[in-house]
């Protein structure tokens, strides 16, 4: 993989939560690149680490989790003197997670689209106030900018009447208009990394097209790349360019969107796609059951020897799956899998 | 935003004439007139009153005629000519009794409340934010203190203390020498050396309450997502929790000023009782003990007059701070 257009390169990220219980390794290994103007989609099951990833790249991992080890680089972009552009490497790693710097990239060249678009707004203060309030940190501009900005940014979203909107509260706004304003808000600075973190799960189907649509759309205007978080395999086949499939904290398999539907290679991600309900099932004379993946996710403060997946898996080698935690090697050009099927270690 | 301050302010008029019978009402219960009451004054100094006198005192006071007469010249007198009747116990007008303890009692109940919400907002807010660190524990167990122990028996203890211990005099909000002095600057400071102590004393249980109130309040909201879309945006630590979670949580102290005008009046009863103040509390307290009718009845009306007066600023307060409010009332209409 070329280096030239790599955009966020994630290597060996372990984020830890020190509970009273016991150490929770939320994250535990995580390799990631995500390539300028491209869409990573992330996926797993709940508690498999997908979220805590996104809240590292932003040095926004709540207390008591922290990042243990491991390196966050970003290649952002900075205009040169004759109005080329060049790459400069920010280890966000290094940044403390209130310092100016860290604070200067936040909402500005890496922004965030949470899940639930009910409560990702102040009830008290208007849209406008709070999309004004990230351009008016970032950029210098003066009020009357700021809000010709914003309101160009929501009309962008396709809100309608976007000169009235900026001054409703966000309770006055169904969930999907809302979720359009969290996103003029995320990209009003014109970020090059975009997070979504499962931005329609609250949202139903139709709305659900719309801003997937809308998405799509402004990525083309803005030429951002796009980490979109999601447990579900149909929005991943929409919107993703790249896949990386993560189970308990480490990414499992990576690749392109193509060959992980067509070629999946981790015993993980073919029972995740076993999983996905057909439609043809329920239309079929002869009715088959909905195979589901065997086990529960084992509670994250143990610590389970050899690959994580091993009990859960049909193809678990005795002795060796076990025994030894796999490496993620790259099989395929570009289609990287930790697991010991593909060779040992 | 107008018409819902018009449509709160309307409604507090049938309040207040509610409360104004209530209080007349409450002027009329015990048994016998003041006529009566005079009477037996006089005839305990020795004089004699002939039945000619006690019927002339009966008729200038109004009390041959009914009862809804007599509470139209009562209420009358009270917003014309701000006539509150004649205090027997005090042995001057009504009005002359509540103007001299106005003040004082504003005075000491506005600070204490000033100090209370100066301290306890940050402090809430603060133990919030680091839940349970160290300071978080220490703060919760003076509140739990501050709120369990009463504000006379603190005044006791400390007057006990400040006089065995360091020989300072405790109580009053004067200096002797300056009792029946006119107002000048020593006067002034005297009375700032005096009044400090019932302020403190006062507050420290609204204090703990309201510690104990934001600090909830603002559990509840750092859950909130949108504060961390807050931090996402790059706002500093401090800017994201003014600017998020703190404007939100606010609204209880907001709409707990209603409370505050009543409270000023009468809250600190006890404590004033026991520190010896000349505030509106105790002088209701002993009007009631010496049935000085028109006096209780004119501090009942005031009380009253006050909650609902105060309860409107606080409704439209917090209409201003949450437009939630604003939206769900008249204006959606």
């Amino acid at each position: 993989m070329a280096t030239d257009n790599l955009l966020i390169e994630i290597k060996d990220l372990h984020t830890y939560f020190y509970l009273a219980e016991g150490v929770v390794r939320a994250v535990d290994g995580v390799d990631l690149r995500i390539k300028r103007g491209q869409t990573m989609g992330i996926v797993g099951e709940s508690g498999c680490g997908k979220s805590v990833t996104a809240l590292s790249l932003m040095q926004l991992v709540p207390p008591p989790g922290r990042i243990e080890s491991g390196e966050i680089l970003f290649y952002r972009a900075v205009r040169g003197n004759n109005a080329s552009t060049m790459t400069e490497v920010v280890k966000i790693t290094d940044l403390k997670p209130n310092s100016k710097e860290m604070r200067s990239i936040r909402g500005n060249q890496i922004s965030m689209v949470f899940q639930e678009p009910m409560t990702a707004m102040s009830p008290v203060r208007t849209i406008g106030a709070q999309i004004m309030e990230v351009i008016m940190l970032h950029q210098e501009v003066d009020r009357a900018e700021a809000r010709r900005r914003a309101i160009d940014m929501l009309a962008r979203v396709n809100l309608p009447n976007p000169a009235q909107a900026i001054d409703r509260y966000p309770f006055e706004l169904s969930g999907g208009m809302r979720q359009r304003a969290l996103i003029a808000m995320a990209l009003s600075c014109h970020p090059s990394l975009l997070i979504a973190d499962e931005p329609t799960t609250a949202l139903d189907v139709t709305t659900e097209a719309q801003i997937l649509e809308l998405m799509r759309t402004l990525q083309n205007d803005l030429g951002m790349a796009i980490m979109y978080i999601t447990h579900n395999m149909g929005v991943i086949a929409e919107m993703a360019d790249e896949v990386a499939v993560m189970y308990l904290g480490r990414v499992v398999e990576q690749t392109d969107v193509q060959s992980l539907f067509f070629n999946p290679l981790h015993p993980y991600t073919r029972a995740l796609l076993k999983s996905i309900p057909q439609l043809s099932d329920a239309t079929a004379k002869k009715r088959r059951r909905l195979e589901v993946i065997k086990g529960m996710v084992p509670d994250p403060y143990s610590i389970l020897k050899g690959c994580t997946f091993h009990p859960r898996c049909e193809e678990m080698i005795p002795g060796v799956c076990d025994q030894v935690l796999p490496m993620l090697i790259e099989v395929e050009p570009n289609h990287s899998v930790r697991c010991h099927l593909y060779g040992t270690p | 935003m107008l018409s819902y301050i018009a449509m709160r302010f309307l409604r507090t008029i049938p309040q207040l004439f509610l409360i104004s019978v209530l209080a007349f009402i409450i002027i009329q219960l015990p048994p016998g007139d003041i006529v009566e009451t005079q009477i037996q004054n006089l005839q305990a100094s020795g004089a004699t009153v002939d039945q000619r006198q006690a019927e002339l005192l009966r008729k200038q006071y109004g009390l041959d005629r009914p009862v809804h007469l007599r509470y139209l010249l009562w209420i009358g007198k009270i917003v014309t000519k701000f006539d509150f009747g004649y205090s027997y116990a005090f042995q001057k007008p009504v009005a002359d009794v509540i103007k001299e303890r106005m003040g004082y009692t504003f005075a000491i109940a506005l600070l204490s409340a000033i100090l209370t919400w100066v301290i306890a907002i940050p402090v809430g807010v603060f133990v919030a934010v680091k839940q349970y660190s160290l300071a978080d524990y220490i703060v919760t167990f003076f509140t739990f203190i501050g709120m369990a122990v009463p504000g006379f028996f603190l005044a006791l203890v400390i007057m006990y203390i400040a006089l065995t211990k360091f020989g300072i005099r405790v109580g009053g909000l004067f200096s002797p020498e300056y009792m029946v002095a006119p107002w000048s600057w020593g006067k002034f400071l005297d009375l700032l050396s005096n009044m400090w102590l019932p302020i403190v004393l006062l507050g420290i249980g609204g204090t703990a309450g309201t510690i104990r109130t934001m600090r909830a309040m603002m559990l509840d909201e750092l859950r909130k997502q949108y504060v961390m879309v807050a931090r996402a945006k790059g706002l500093s630590e401090l800017q994201v929790i003014i600017r998020y979670p703190m404007r939100l949580a606010i609204n209880p102290i907001i709409s707990g000023l209603m409370w505050l005008l009543p409270w000023l009046f009468s809250g600190g009863t006890l404590v004033e009782i026991v520190l010896n103040l000349p505030t509106a509390g105790p002088a209701l307290y002993s009007a009631l003990m010496a049935e000085d009718m028109y006096v209780a009845g004119a501090y009942i009306l005031i009380i009253g007059a006050l909650t609902s007066i105060s309860a409107v600023f606080s409704d439209i307060l917090l209409a201003a701070s949450d437009p939630r409010i604003r939206f769900g009332g008249v204006e959606g209409v």
